[in-house]
């Protein structure tokens, strides 16, 4: 098991965002998060990659206990030290892409495995050049973000994060930002990405894209995952009437 | 007394003019990130100490602040004024610039997207990598407008140096015109002042032009 979390609690203010969730992702599997806004998708995956503190529970990267609440109370993570290590484990993309615009392509996919990992500088650019190759941006090695697309950022950002090498990929959604027509081209990616066994947890809107590359999909709404099992059946046979209904409005 | 003279003998003076922007420069500048980052501090007590503080050396005119630190001291605690007034000189320009480089950081830090602290967090950096790298180089390239226009003020507001007699360009040329009941002088000092200004305007141009390179 890559991820393990469990009976997750977190709350805003007086909101409470999610309630008791609980999310195991195996090696190879690819999980589809659906929902409406505000239903807590996002938040879910901002609690797995620690920019959101869980108010308790659990959570566990291959089999290491990472962050969980014993005594029930204030929520205990691995010292700051121990936390540069963990974020090697899995990688993020983000809606809004965050590329560092100051920083050629080259040197947003490599900089962290050189500065933050402190691998070899030659291996990782090398590799750095073959990941963008991959990406169908060889040419752009030494652009900078402003100068291309959308949908090239968001490749960008990918091979930024497959560059630390996780052993899982977070995407919240990441083509939301972008025109339609090119929003093809970074599911295109991530269906090639899914081909090769990677593990991926994706929180998308993009519901044909999530029932064809998905292995699992989970349906979120108030803080809770209402259904969760085989695309097929949650989008060709929901069980729930929540799911139904959400399912209807999307096909409007 | 010839023009000649009086431009040469005002010209004595921009060595010290120079001495004072410099070094104000190199102190207020770093000390400006240090309030900055004081200013923006989690802890109650320390930001709105910083605050106040930024509020008197912003709110209270420099001449006075160069008088403070100048004879504070002897009016104080009876230490005699020190000889050289350089010293006083740049300590009161480097704090007042400080308050004011401090708030442009702090506009400039304030400003940056959410989104490059949390890609960074995501991608292992620590806060002082992510500040140095990610942070500070998208601010300075943010703020130079605004530093540029502080740049131009320090220059002659070298001026207010006569307030203490530091025997800067502007205090000679003042005693000149004193002495010799001239207006000639200011506007020596004028043409000097502009054309420094001008030079410090062509190498701020060139240090934004450096930062061109990305959006």
């Amino acid at each position: 098991m890559i991820l393990e979390m469990s009976n997750i609690k977190k709350h805003f203010e007086d909101c409470e965002v999610l309630h008791d969730i609980s999310l195991n992702v195996d090696s190879g599997e690819v999980v589809s998060i659906i929902g409406p806004s505000g239903s807590g998708k996002s938040t879910l995956l901002r609690c797995a990659t620690f920019l959101e503190k869980i108010d308790s529970g659990t959570i566990k990267y291959e089999g290491q206990t990472i962050a969980h609440t014993p005594d029930g109370e204030k929520p205990i993570y691995l010292p700051k030290k121990e936390m540069v290590k963990v974020k090697s484990y899995f990688g993020l993309v983000f809606q809004q892409f965050n590329l560092f615009p100051h920083f050629s392509v080259l040197r947003n996919v490599c900089d962290a495995p050189i500065n933050v990992q402190k691998r070899n500088k030659e291996e990782v650019e090398e590799k750095g050049r073959e990941l963008l190759a991959k990406m169908g941006l060889a040419d752009k090695a030494d652009a900078y973000p402003f100068q291309l697309s959308g949908g090239q950022q968001q490749r960008v950002a990918i091979a930024r994060a497959l560059a630390l090498n996780p052993d899982i990929l977070f995407f919240d959604e990441p083509t939301s930002a972008l025109d339609p027509e090119l929003t093809g081209e970074v599911l295109k990616i991530i269906r090639q990405l899914a081909e090769e066994k990677m593990t991926m947890v994706i929180v998308t809107h993009e519901m044909s894209f999530a029932r064809a590359v998905s292995k699992r999909v989970i349906f979120m709404d108030g803080g809770y995952i209402v259904e969760q099992g085989d695309p097929e059946k949650v989008f060709g046979d929901p069980s729930e009437e929540r799911t139904k209904q959400f399912l209807r409005n999307y096909q409007q | 007394m010839s023009l000649l003279t009086m431009i040469l003998k005002m010209a004595e003076g921009l060595s010290k003019t120079c001495a004072i922007f410099f070094l104000t420069l190199l102190f207020s500048l770093p000390l400006g990130m240090i309030v900055a980052l004081l200013r923006m501090s989690k802890d109650k007590v320390v930001s709105s100490v910083t605050r106040f503080v930024i509020s008197v050396l912003r709110g209270t005119p420099l001449m006075l602040q160069l008088l403070a630190v100048t004879y504070g001291p002897y009016y104080l605690f009876g230490i005699s004024v020190s000889r050289n007034k350089l010293i006083p000189v740049v300590i009161a320009f480097s704090i007042n610039y400080a308050a004011y480089f401090a708030e442009i950081y702090r506009g400039g830090i304030e400003s940056m997207a959410k989104g490059q602290y949390e890609a960074a967090a995501v991608l292992g950096y620590t806060k002082t990598q992510t500040f140095l790298k990610i942070i500070l180089p998208q601010v300075i390239k943010r703020i130079m407008p605004s530093i540029t226009n502080e740049v131009v003020t320090l220059v002659k507001d070298t001026s207010l140096a006569f307030t203490v007699s530091y025997q800067e360009m502007f205090t000679i040329g003042k005693q000149i015109a004193n002495s010799q009941t001239s207006f000639t002088p200011f506007v020596v000092a004028g043409v000097f002042y502009f054309v420094f200004n001008a030079i410090v305007d062509f190498g701020m141009g060139k240090i934004e032009k450096s930062m061109q390179y990305y959006k």
